[in-house]
């Protein structure tokens, strides 16, 4: 392998540092030459900010790409675009800057690390965790705990205590909240847009709908480019799928702790109940959104990717699947001698996936989400 | 489904070029039932020539729509015609296409192709021209997917190089391929292959040696060697060699290609001086929009075919960005250093329009006022003192976006002979024969509208003589 692979940490922060600025420079010659065309004006929400501007800074750069949803439609639609000279790309780099912007905003910071080979380390979190699941627990029980067959309310709880589940869960995911607000924070300052924004309920609005429909991943109206210059829509179909079903198994962990503490029904529930259901369809989604969206990453035309970051993207990815294939597993085989061990295999996943949140792809939604908060109240202030 | 031409078959309706005239003739030449191949010279990447660079079509509407702030009726169309053109054009062919315009917005919608209201800083064609969403590439990606769903056989690379004819009438296209010629039959033929303006030693016929220091805003695939072809056998040639859309464009721009975004729009905020120091025209005449196409004129008049804008910081913001950053100076003559001008002369220059400024209120949005008084020639309006710095430069040279030398066409868009009467299946679309509309002149969005108007025609007249 090339020598990079073994360079001092600091030294690998500094070329982290100045590819991050290769990549911002890049993005500021191409939104002066897009800011000379405007020709993509109507296609997202990219080119309409951009115009509201004349100059670049690198907070600027930093919305903007964390406004562009990689639709691809900018890419087939450009006269400049490779192999023409002024090698206009406008996807692929944004994708670069952006995917610079979680490790440069990551908190703490020392954790920045985690981001330069992003995959790898995901991976190995999740392997981790899921063997610490395993370990523990065959640790923990004699098999015939282990291996046997527990039905009837309190089941799972037979494997793992409630309040331990709760206080492991609980420490990781407040861990985690707090990490994603303080990354939040460092990227708002950075983008230099004022706190009130936040607390401007229209912009919230306006955010918010833009986001929950992915009103900008549909290249102006046909569909996202994927291997060739004929669009279609199924990268926002199975975006829904993955992002309804990861909020629907929110939703369905959030009643269960209700039913838990305000009812005092312990958990597995009956297959007709709220939280089971909810987890079932939100498990069927982050199974089936993340396979068509893995497909269609592979299948898509690299110059639309930032392929350096391909490892991160497919880490994210195949942790959503696996959490909800487990998950699944769990529900189907919880009345038999597996239980356990799909127990240890879910929470594992689970685990994983909460810790890594703002350490990976997660932030992409985050950020995305707030820069079409920012957008909202920009349009608005333009407009008015 | 992609399909590429096959050189074992004859079509139908063969099309040479693959830009918005041969698109629009071969989706309708399909749609009447014909067999269609396109021969298209440039690689995919850079089909469909100018159509790439393209951002808008004027049509005639009797009413506001979605992307339309409001009506433009047949009667305008043809007025503003008459006055870009100085009445140099066919006024018969002329309303017939303007009326015709009408339909295209929505036939043009049908073939897949998305408009959207006029883009930030093009407000004053909000009314008249038609923004196509994305610009001019998605326009024609939707239009080969359309054609491509239809059955049309689409070939690159391929140059349609010479004619076999029989008198006068098309039998077959010899295209030139990486892999050699191919002979091409068919029962019809629409010229779409667009102007000439890649081709220097062409513009030099015209315009004389100076031509070398032209750039050319568009595809470097424009060589007019079909238009030479149908000239040379007895079609009737209309225009001469220096007519074409020529405006002011970045000097350091590439010699090809360079687009919409090495156009600057600064003119009428500064002065406009040649190599020697010395104005030259009123940069101020009229509102930019109506005279951005006289620059590339203007400049090419020049010693060297080159001038400079020269504004201050007070300006820098009033237009909208380009490519290029402007040359910066502290100071007159250090900016004069950069663009090896002579300093003093630049200053006195300066010194001469400063000293001739009138005072008046400088308003951006209308015809100001503001003017010289004295000064020869006047500038007569947004004349403001340049004198704050830093001082600022573009360097601009002829920029030609198309030509108008062409082959004469009659209102169905078959071509005309030299001899008298028509070719009995060669017709003709597009920047091929949009002299036959502008003598001189132009006005924006003009160019797409003869391609779609011209190209539907020659692609139905083409299919129902191939059927006949
Ligand atoms: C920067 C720029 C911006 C413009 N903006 C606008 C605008 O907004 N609105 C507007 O109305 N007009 C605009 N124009 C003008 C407009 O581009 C042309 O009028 C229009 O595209 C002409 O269409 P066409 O199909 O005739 O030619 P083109 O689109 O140029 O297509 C001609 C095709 O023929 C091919 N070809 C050439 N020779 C041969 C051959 N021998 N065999 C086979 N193929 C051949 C070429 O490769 C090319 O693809 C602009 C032009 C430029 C350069
Ligand atoms: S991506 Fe290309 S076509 Fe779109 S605005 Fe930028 S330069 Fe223009
Ligand atoms: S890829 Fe799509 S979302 Fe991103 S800038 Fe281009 S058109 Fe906008």
């Amino acid at each position: 392998m090339q020598a990079a692979e073994f360079v001092m940490p600091g030294q690998r922060a500094d070329a982290a540092d100045a590819a991050h600025q290769s990549h911002l420079d890049e993005a500021e010659r191409l939104m002066t030459v897009c800011n000379s065309c405007r020709y993509c004006e109507g296609l997202c929400a990219v080119f309409p900010a951009m115009e509201m501007r004349r100059a670049f800074t690198a907070g600027d750069l930093t919305y903007l790409a964390n406004l562009c949803h990689n639709c691809g439609a900018c890419n087939s639609d450009c006269q400049f675009a490779p192999p023409h000279e002024f090698d206009v790309n406008v996807p692929k780099v944004l994708a670069e800057v952006r995917n610079d912007s979680y490790a440069r905003y990551v908190w703490p910071g020392f954790l920045a690390p985690m981001f330069h080979r992003n995959g790898l380390m995901v991976t190995l979190v999740a392997a981790l965790s899921v063997a610490a699941f395993v370990i523990g627990f065959a640790a923990w029980h004699d098999p015939a705990v282990m291996f046997g067959t527990h039905t009837g309310p309190g089941a799972f709880y037979r494997i793992m205590p409630h309040n331990t589940m709760v206080a492991i869960f609980g420490a990781a995911f407040l861990w985690s909240i707090l990490a994603i607000v303080m990354s939040c924070i460092r990227f708002w300052r950075d983008i230099g847009e004022p706190a009130a924004t936040l607390r401007d309920p229209e912009a919230l609005a306006g955010g918010a709908h833009d986001a929950a429909t992915l009103k900008y991943l549909d290249g102006g109206g046909v569909g996202c480019m994927n291997d060739s210059d004929k669009p279609d829509d199924n990268r926002r179909l199975f975006h829904h799928l993955t992002f309804y079903g990861f909020m629907l198994c929110f939703a369905a962990t959030s009643v269960g702790t209700l039913w838990h503490y305000l009812l005092g029904r312990d958990a597995p529930y009956p297959w007709w109940d709220l939280p089971v259901v909810l987890g079932t369809l939100g498990g069927i989604g982050i199974t089936v959104g993340p396979l068509g969206l893995l497909t269609a990453k592979f299948r898509r035309d690299r110059q639309l990717m930032d392929e350096s970051r391909m490892g991160m993207d497919v880490a994210f990815i195949v942790m959503l699947l696996l959490t909800g294939v487990t998950g699944l597993a769990l529900l189907f085989l919880r009345a038999t001698p597996l239980m356990g061990t799909m127990l240890a295999l879910h929470l594992g996943f689970v685990f994983g996936f909460f810790v890594t949140m703002p350490y990976g792809k997660f932030m992409h939604g985050i950020f995305r989400g707030l820069a079409l908060v920012r957008y909202a109240a920009e349009k608005r202030r333009h407009l008015g | 489904m992609e399909r590429p031409v096959d050189f074992t078959q004859s079509y139908d309706v063969v099309i040479a070029g693959g830009g918005n005239a041969a698109l629009c003739a071969a989706i309708a030449a399909r749609r009447g039932g014909a067999s269609v191949a396109v021969v298209e010279k440039a690689p995919r990447f850079y089909r469909g020539g100018n159509t790439r660079h393209t951002r808008n079509m004027r049509c005639a509407h009797d009413s506001a729509t979605e992307t339309l702030s409001g009506p433009y009726t047949e009667d305008e169309f043809f007025d503003d015609l008459l006055r870009v053109t100085q009445g140099k054009t066919n006024p018969d062919l002329a309303r017939m296409m303007i009326r015709r315009s009408k339909d295209m917005l929505t036939w043009i919608t049908e073939q897949g192709v998305r408009f959207q209201p006029s883009l930030g800083g093009t407000l004053s064609l909000g009314r008249t021209n038609s923004f196509f969403l994305g610009g001019g590439r998605a326009m024609l990606n939707a239009l080969y997917r359309t054609a491509e769903s239809l059955g049309v056989h689409v070939v690159y690379d391929a140059e349609i190089t010479d004619l076999e004819l029989d008198g006068t009438r098309f039998v077959a296209a010899e295209v030139t391929t990486p892999q050699g010629k191919r002979r091409l039959p068919g029962h019809a033929l629409v010229a779409a292959s667009g102007g000439f303006e890649a081709n220097i030693d062409w513009l030099k016929e015209g315009w004389g040696e100076i031509a070398e220091n032209f750039l050319i805003r568009g595809t470097p695939y424009n060589r007019g060697s079909l238009l030479r072809t149908l000239i040379g056998k007895g079609m009737q040639q209309i225009g001469d060699p220096t007519q074409c859309h020529a405006v002011a464009i970045d000097a350091r721009a590439p010699k090809y290609d360079g687009g919409i975004i090495t156009r600057l729009d600064c003119v009428v905020f500064g002065i406009v001086v040649n190599r020697d120091c010395q104005r030259f025209y009123d940069e101020g005449e009229d509102i930019w929009p109506k005279r951005y196409a006289i620059w590339g004129r203007l400049v090419a008049a020049q010693p060297g075919q080159i001038a400079y804008i020269i504004f201050d910081a007070r300006s820098l913001k009033l237009f909208m960005p380009s490519l290029f950053p402007p040359v910066t100076g502290a100071s007159i003559e250090a900016l004069a250093g950069k663009l090896d001008l002579d300093p003093a002369a630049l200053r006195a220059t300066v010194d001469r329009f400063n000293a001739a400024v009138q005072p008046g209120q400088f308003d951006d949005t209308i015809l100001d006022g503001c003017h010289t008084e004295g000064l020869t020639p006047a500038k007569t309006n947004w004349a403001r003192r340049i004198e704050e710095g830093p001082f600022y430069a573009y360097p601009v040279r002829p920029g030609i976006t198309f030509t108008y030398l062409g082959v004469a066409v009659d209102d169905e868009a078959r071509v005309q002979l030299a001899g008298g009467g028509r070719a009995e299946n060669i017709w003709a679309a597009g920047e091929i024969m949009a002299g036959n509309v502008l003598g001189q002149g132009y006005a924006a969005g003009i160019g797409m509208t003869i391609g779609s108007v011209f190209g539907r025609l020659a692609g139905e007249g083409a299919s129902s003589h191939a059927s006949r």
